[in-house]
Order: C-alpha cells, then structure tokens, then sequence
C-alpha cells in the first residue's frame, strides 16, 4: 500500500512537470506567432518570427531589429502572460467553486463576479468616467465584480451558516438583476455599444504590462491560497456534515475560498472581460485526466487553464488577418466539441 | 483510556419548534443506544453530541472539557461519526476515503505519512474490507461502503463512536456483521459507543443501555432490559408488543401485535 502511495505521489509530480514543460512550449509558440503587418520583412501578413531570434530576445542577447524587440517584449510577452494568469485563475476558481458546491454547473460566475463587473465597465463606458486614469474601467469592474459576490454572501448568511443552495439561487438573482442593469447600459448608450459589447466578449487585445503587474500579485496570492484548501475541499466533497466530523471547519473554509475565488476571477475579468468556458470547462476536463483529487486537480487546472488560453488567444490575434477574433469566441468554438469528444469516450466512469 | 460523556440539562430548539428538553445522562465504556418514535430527538440529540448543532441551553462534557471549547480538530480526535448513509459519487478509491480519517491529526498541507497508512490498513483489515482498498468508491455495495465509513471513522482513533442507525439500509447479514465488529470494539478497545436504533430488536440485542425518547424528552433510562418493556412501548410508540427472552442470545425481544387505536385505554 504504500508502495501504491509512492507511486501516485510519482504520477502527480510527472504530470506538474509534464504541464509545466507544455505551457513553456506554448509560451515559445505564441511569442513566434501572429500577425506583424507591414513589418514582417516586407511581406504583409503572418510572418513567424524564428524560435532562435525569440529565445535570444528573450535572453537579451544576439543582434535582431528593434522592431522584433518591441514586437516580443512589449506587445506579445505581456499579452502572453496576462492570458496565462487569467486563465489559470479561472480554471483555479471554477475547480474550487466546483468542489466547495459540490455541483458541476459551478463556474467562477456563478456567485455574479461576471455580471457585476460588467455592470462596472459599463458603467465607466457609457458615462465616460475617467477618475482613476485610464484603468477606471478595470478598477470599476473589479469592484463591482467583488462587491456582487459580497452581497451575494451577505443575502445567504443566515445564523451564521451559509448553505451552498441559498448561496447559489442568491448568485443566480444578483447576477439577473446586474445583467438587467447591463442591458440598460446598453440601451442608452448610443456610440459606446460597440465598446461594451466588445468587452463584454472578453478578450486581451489591451494588454499591457500595467495590467501585467496589477493582477499578478493577487492572481498569485488568490492561487496560492486555494491550493492550500486542496485536502479541505477533498473531504468537502463527502459532505458537510461529514467534512465537520473530520475536523473541518467547514463555515471558516468556506468563507475564504469564497473571498479568494471571487479575488481572482475579478482580477482577471477586470483586465480581459468576460471570457466564459475556461473555468467551468477547465476542471471538468482535468477531472476526467488527472482524476477528482484536488490536491492533483487544483495544480494542474490551473497550468492547464494557461495553456488553453495562451494557445486560444494566439489563434485569435492570427486566424483573421490583419484583424482579431474575441478569444471568448474561441474558447467555446474549441473547447466545448473538446469537452463533448472526452465526454463520450469515458461516459462509463461516472467522474462526478 | 475511556472518556466519560456528560450530558447536563441539553435543550433545542428548531425555530420555534422544541426539539430537544433538558436531556442529562452520562456514559463511559459502554454501548448506548438511543430509541423512540420518528420526530422524538434521536438524531438531534446525537448532532449536538457531535457538535454539528449547538444546544440551547446546557452543556455537553467530554471528561472535563466542555464539548464547545473544543475545535473541530480536537473534536475529531475523540469523537468518530458514522452517518446513516454516505453520500459519495465521485471516484475516489477506498483508502484514500479512509485516509480522511486522519484529517484531524495532520496539518493542512502534510501528506500522509507511512503511520497514517498503516493506520488506515489497519481499520480496513479491522473491518474486514482490506481486498477493498484500491477499489473506487462508487462501484461498492451498500453493506461494503457502510464498512468503508466505519473504517473511516476508526482511522480517527477516536474514543467515542456515533453511529446514527448505522445499518438502516443494509441486509441482515450486514446488519449483524457491522452490529458486531462495533461491540467486539467497545469490548476490545475501550471505545464507548453512542448509536440511534429504529429497528428495536437491533437496539435489545446490541446495547448494554437504552434511552427511550418521546417528544424531545428521556422518558425511559436505564440497562436495556429496563426500558424495553411492553408498557414503555405502548405508551410512546403507540404499538402493543410481547416481549420475551430470546430462546438463543438470552437479550428481550420484541414482538409486534398491532397499533394502538385511539379507543383503547391507554395501560
């Protein structure tokens, strides 16, 4: 038996390095590809950039044009990383909402982070509000995103428990009535529709290295966290009542895998708008390859969220030239036939 | 190193509703069941003992540390739980259900030691499932996965275990076999035992104690032969019955003749 033991501890090590060099390839590919325009060596459209003149970009060495510099470094690199944490932070907190719920529709919108935040941009969209600079809408959104969930939690508060059914009926209405609110926006704006549309499609064709630096800190933090509650959300899964009997504090835990869930998802639509699919479908898939341990599931949705938003907004920024598609788009067009395909192959085991 | 609980004055209440009233008994080293009617507090009583519901009013002791003062941990140290049904659907294996158990002595981010595994072996083989460890949960019976919960709560080592009609759902070979492993515990390893019966002749058969419970109220205490008799019966179940020594265990049986109708005198 402990041999079987030694042996799992193996297989999830393997598959963290396994991820870990995949999402490095990815990064590699991405940072090679899209559309240059103009620049590319005088040949308009796609125009690859060599793997050697990025690695050497990268390593700040060799003799390559400013052009591919600034290409690389200021408009890819934080383009890249910003899909990267964004998609690990919804994976991450589709796979907690998920466990702690113990319901397989959770996503991390479903306590109405999504609708909040877009009531937030739009907000500062249509009023044209810019009292924090140019990141007013970000910072509306988030907080928005934020206080939706802590109203959300509030309302399902009741003598100190917070049962997960009223907590996501509460989400579900929050979420209606800031939708409503959204679409109000929307019907008395008039120029400003194409700005809240386009963001409500989410997408990282704004990335900049600001964006970079605001979420990455609480991405990490929010991340690290939810890994730490692995074991905890294991044994939420047989119950609550259960969970208490075996010594969790299940109200405590709750709360802050409520607060740290919400945290990241509202880092990360504040700076890319509502992209959907990546962190319901995420931990699904992974459940059905690494199997339904958090301690396994959490690591590797969260690598595995990067990976398939790098890869889907490479795809944006170059199947269309010289324009882009929403990467929202993109990850449904992609990722549910996926989903559907791995379904069906292992329709016997009941992976939920 | 049994552990006395004491049980002072327990009341509560579900809204309006009384659920429990001024309940006092105290117990160590021996089997208790507790039995009455639907709706009479048999499993509220044993919620507040294992500290999911808070009492009202009155106060629960485990030897002298009063039952809320403790953390959940230290709860689940001394006290294991089995519930009437485990709800699993997801495909965990047994051992790592079982290694749960071990939940309240490790930190938050400990693997599991060798220790923790030879315990978790060690309540597989107690229960006689250890051919079951790498098995997934969802593809147990039911008689099987009620084994795999008990072993769970073994692997807490606690010094009290709660069963809540541990065997409600499962046949009467089952039934005995897991009724049985439980006393050859209370006798080997000093564990007291706490347990909620439907069935009263499980209850006659297993448990050195009884407490009969009518409307949140003991209305019976005392060794099992005392409060299983066919006035008590009548009175709070509302059943005649027969009871007689069974020809083969020597414990009270009960046999059921009818339902009391609401013109006969009460006895």
């Amino acid at each position: 038996m402990e041999k079987t033991y030694y042996r799992k501890r193996i297989r999830w090590l393997t598959i963290i390095i396994g991820l870990s060099i995949a999402l490095l390839f990815t990064v590699l590919f991405a940072l090679m590809t899209g559309v240059m325009g103009p620049i590319g060596n005088g040949i308009p459209g796609i125009d690859k950039i060599s793997f050697r003149a990025v690695f050497e970009i990268l390593l700040g060495k060799g003799n390559w044009p400013d052009t591919y510099k600034t290409i690389i470094l200021k408009i890819r690199l934080p383009r890249i990383i910003l899909a990267g944490l964004v998609g690990s932070a919804l994976a991450v907190a589709g796979c907690a909402m998920q466990g702690l719920f113990r319901n397989p529709m959770a996503s991390p919108y479903i306590l109405g982070a999504s609708s909040g935040a877009a009531f937030g941009a739009s907000l500062v969209i249509v009023l044209g509000l810019s009292i924090f600079g140019i990141y007013t809408m970000q910072l509306s959104a988030f907080i928005f995103a934020v206080q939706a969930v802590f109203v959300v939690y509030n309302i399902a508060r009741c003598k100190g428990r917070t049962p997960v059914e009223t907590l996501l009926l509460a989400g579900i209405a929050v979420g209606c009535f800031f939708s409503a609110l959204v679409s109000f926006m929307k019907y008395i704006s008039g120029e400003e529709l194409r700005s809240i549309v386009f963001w409500l499609m989410g997408g990282f064709w704004s990335a900049t290295w600001d964006k970079v630096y605001a979420i990455f800190p609480l991405i990490i933090l929010g991340v690290g966290v939810l890994l730490f509650f692995s074991k905890a959300l294991n044994i939420m899964l047989t119950g609550e009542s259960t969970a208490m009997h075996l010594g969790i504090e299940v109200e405590n835990m709750k709360r802050i895998v409520l607060i740290f869930s919400t945290l990241i998802t509202a880092a990360a639509v504040s700076v890319s708008g509502i992209i959907g699919f990546v962190g319901l479908i995420i931990p699904h898939v992974m459940r059905i390859i690494v199997g339904p341990d958090h301690r396994i599931l959490l690591p590797s949705s969260c690598i595995t969220g990067a990976i398939f938003l790098i890869l889907a907004d490479t795809l944006t920024r170059s199947i269309i030239e010289p324009t882009e598609l929403p990467v929202g788009i993109v990850t449904a067009l992609l990722g549910a036939p996926f989903f559907l395909y791995l379904l069906r192959r292992k329709k016997k085991v009941k992976w939920w | 190193m049994v552990v006395k609980i004491r049980v002072e004055n327990v009341s509560f209440n579900y809204d309006s509703i009384k659920a429990l009233e001024n309940i006092t008994f105290e117990i160590d080293k021996n089997i208790l069941g507790i039995i009455g009617p639907n709706g009479s507090g048999k499993t509220t009583l044993l919620k507040c003992i294992s500290s999911i519901l808070k009492p009202v009013t009155g106060t629960i002791l485990l030897d002298n540390n009063e039952l809320s003062t403790l953390n959940r941990k230290e709860i689940a140290k001394i006290i294991g739980v089995v519930p009437q049904t485990a709800n699993i659907t997801f495909p965990l294996t047994v051992i790592d259900i079982v290694l749960m158990g071990r939940n309240p002595h490790k930190k938050r981010l400990e693997f599991e030691t060798e220790k923790d595994i030879r315990i978790a072996e060690n309540s597989l083989k107690a229960t006689g499932i250890h051919h079951l460890a790498n098995r997934l949960i969802t593809e147990l019976s039911g008689g099987e996965l009620q084994k795999v919960i008990v072993a769970r709560a073994l692997a807490q080592e606690p010094k009290i275990l709660l069963l809540d009609e541990p065997t409600a759902h499962l046949d009467i070979h089952y039934q005995l076999e897991i009724l049985e492993f439980i006393r050859n515990l209370n006798a080997e390893k000093k564990l007291t035992v706490i347990s909620v019966f439907h069935d009263l002749n499980l209850a006659a058969r297993f448990c050195d104690k009884l407490i009969l419970l009518n409307d949140g109220k003991i209305y019976s205490i005392g060794n099992t032969d005392e409060v299983l008799i066919a006035e008590n019966i009548r009175n709070v179940y509302k059943v005649n019955v027969k009871i007689e020594k069974h020809p083969v265990t020597g414990r009270p049986n009960v046999i059921l003749i009818s339902p009391v109708n609401n013109g006969d005198s009460y006895v």
